[in-house]
């Protein structure tokens, strides 16, 4: 199976402040990726040097084989990769259909077009019904994304992450401040959009990691201190030291 | 799977352009005053111009200061055009001299636009300003383009008359004008529904996410300016035709400010908010400021309540009453409305005569001291018409606060009833 994100001694750092230290982690297409840390590990930051949001300090990344490095954040979504972030960061003042109407847009080649009636383009009218469906929040379609329930908004969050047709899916901490019924709504929502996609996803929840990750790296600062299957994770004593203790048991 | 809703015919939205339509071809034969018609012809341009703004302002979220650079360089060169057309340099009807003012926005557009909008926010509107600054002080570095003080001035009867058309009379000049701000309203509108407009909407409200869905918020910012600089232009041509004169004045600052003050009276988050910015802006300018010395402190008055009390603008003020009138609940509001409406012209009455005689003392006291004011006649030097504009001013103030405070409260009523519907 081809390699979907490779990272390749990625490092970054903040002033003095090394934060990635050296990270190496190559992500096969169609695994479901957790990457777990204590806070303060870099999980976020990693996150924002894959999608663009901060250039590295060194090393390489990698999107199906491609360098990534130096390109922004619109041109890396463009080349199949979206994100969703740790606060929620949708278009509040838009109805829950118009935010994912924009999402799909470009993926489906409407770019820049002054041309086109958003009301005629059935094929992104489509999409954003599908999707929205996808995430169950037909109901709210025309409700401005503004006043839903912060669980609505995290699935809003996700439907803008999925809608434009991404191979490779990045999720931060999708499920942090729900409660448990909307954690394990949540569970089911990202297990039905990533079907057959790469997903990375960085999480809190350790219910959530060995529920859905086929693969879990640990971050612990700045550094990938393991990277296996979830059962080799449960039973490595450097994580259980570093970060899970007992929770993994 | 998903089905899509269609709606077939969006009768209101018809109905709507139907009506602005017939109002801009009857309004003229209802009132015929030339004074009407310079103020109609007036509100046109000021229209086209507005709501080329508010592409910036209201949809992109880009706060210029130096919008009248894209009117201003349309109009010169629609004043240039139409010299050299006079010559028989080259033909080109009159009747879309517009579209030259228009495609000098866009070339300007381009060049100034690719700048300004690498930044948004604060550094946009400063650079915008900068913009501004630097193009009126070239009107004074190259006189040979720009007129120098005096301008460039022009004649729009040229050639012969097409269907008896000549734009000698002011009628026809308005007819001109009120076409291309209908096509100009709409165009924009329409703007307003494309994956452009809508990313322009998307890259105002959260310009990281707009990117982290695959959109150069840069390009979107500058796509945005050069269509408004499109639309100003087509504005600044006609305001050529109409004045049949471009002074350096239509590149400056004060017009940059009053187009922004327009649509923010009107209302930036309503498309047609800058449309009755315009109809208002207009009015206190040319219509009060034939009546009084002191109109440009009534519009900063005014444009001051706006900015504290409706942010929104007037627009705002409309759209807050439909839920309302839908509820059928408005019959709660007329009786503190009245209330209201009645103190504020107390109110009013004690600051227009406060305002006037200050005005009227400071600048003909010595000489005149006698003034007419709401039909008396009184002067100035004596202290009761002081005594009683104070009057007026503090009464009105006290019982102003009565009635406002009784409009609040039939608001209160209002909202407790509309969510106890919508719960």
């Amino acid at each position: 199976m081809s390699t979907a994100i490779e990272l390749k001694a990625v490092t970054k750092s903040f002033g003095n402040t090394e934060i990635i230290r050296g990270v190496d982690l190559a992500i096969p297409q169609g695994e479901r990726h957790a990457i777990i840390g204590p806070n303060g590990a870099g999980k976020s930051t990693l996150f924002n040097l894959i999608s663009g949001r901060y250039p590295v300090s060194g090393g390489q990344i990698e999107l199906n084989g491609e360098s990534i490095i130096g390109l922004k954040p619109f041109e890396i979504n463009r080349k199949g990769l979206s994100r969703s972030f740790q606060v929620t960061n949708i278009f509040q003042r838009m109805s829950v259909f118009e935010n994912i109407r924009c999402a799909v847009l470009w993926s489906l080649g409407y770019k820049y077009s002054f041309w086109h009636r958003l009301g005629g383009l059935k094929d992104a009218n489509l999409r954003a019904e599908e999707v929205m469906e996808s995430i169950g929040l037909k109901q709210r379609r025309d409700t401005s994304a503004g006043v839903l329930s912060y669980a609505e908004q995290r699935a809003l969050e996700i439907g803008v992450t999925i809608a434009g047709g991404a191979e490779v899916i990045l999720l931060d901490e999708p499920t942090a401040g729900m409660s448990r019924t909307e954690t394990a709504d949540a569970v089911e929502l990202i297990r039905k959009v990533s079907k057959g996609k790469t997903l990375i996803m960085v999480e809190h929840d350790m219910g959530v990691v060995f529920d859905l990750a086929d693969k879990i790296s640990v971050l612990v600062y700045g550094e990938v201190i393991a990277s296996d299957k979830p059962e080799n994770i449960r039973g490595n004593k450097a994580v259980q030291e570093a970060y899970l203790g007992t929770e993994a048991h | 799977m998903a089905k899509l809703k269609y709606r077939p015919i969006n009768l209101g939205r018809w109905l709507v352009w139907g009506g602005t339509a017939l109002v801009m071809i009857v309004l003229p034969l209802i009132f015929t005053s030339g004074f009407t018609l310079t103020l109609l012809s007036q509100i046109g341009v000021s229209i086209i111009f507005a709501l080329s703004y508010n592409m910036l302002l209201g949809q992109g979220g880009m706060l210029s200061f130096g919008h009248a650079v894209y009117s201003g360089l349309g109009a010169y060169f629609s004043v240039h055009a139409l010299n050299l057309i006079s010559k028989g340099a080259f033909y080109f009807p009159v009747t879309l001299l517009p579209l030259i003012g228009g495609l000098a926005g866009i070339l300007f557009g381009v060049i100034f636009g690719y700048v300004t909008t690498k930044k948004s926010g604060t550094t946009f509107a400063m650079i915008s300003l900068g913009i501004g600054e630097m193009v009126f002080a070239c009107s004074l570095m190259f006189p040979g383009f720009f007129g120098g003080e005096a301008g460039v001035s022009t004649n729009r009867v040229i050639g012969q008359p097409f269907l008896g058309i000549t734009y000698g009379p002011s009628i026809q000049v308005y007819y001109l004008i009120a076409g291309w701000a209908l096509v100009c309203m709409a165009a924009m509108f329409a703007w307003t529904q494309t994956p452009l407009g809508r990313m322009a909407n998307a890259v105002r409200d959260n310009p990281e996410r707009a990117e982290f869905v695959g959109y150069d918020t840069h390009m979107v910012r500058f796509l945005t300016l050069v269509i408004s600089g499109f639309f100003a232009g087509i504005a600044g041509g006609l305001s050529c035709i109409n004045y049949e004169i471009v002074t350096a004045e239509n590149v400056g600052a004060l017009r940059s400010a009053g187009v922004l003050m327009t649509t923010f009276i009107g209302g930036a988050g309503f498309f047609f908010g800058p449309v009755l910015g315009s109809i208002v802006f207009v009015a206190m300018v040319s219509a009060v400021g034939a009546m009084t010395k002191a109109w440009a402190f009534y519009l900063g008055l005014l444009f001051l309540l706006i900015v504290l009390y409706a942010p929104g603008g007037f627009a705002s003020l409309i759209a807050m009453h439909v839920p309302v009138i839908k509820a059928r609940l408005m019959r709660r509001l007329w009786l503190p409305y009245a209330a209201a409406a009645a103190a504020g012209i107390v109110l009013l009455a004690g600051l227009v005569s406060l305002v006037e005689i200050i005005y009227h003392y400071s600048l003909e006291g010595g000489t005149a001291p006698e003034m007419t004011l709401f039909d008396f006649t009184f002067d100035v030097t004596d202290g009761t018409p002081w005594a009683v504009a104070i009057g007026l001013l503090v009464g009105g103030f006290v019982i102003s606060r009565f009635a406002w405070n009784a409009v609040g409260r039939a608001w209160a009523d209002i909202v407790h009833i509309l969510q106890r519907q919508s719960a």
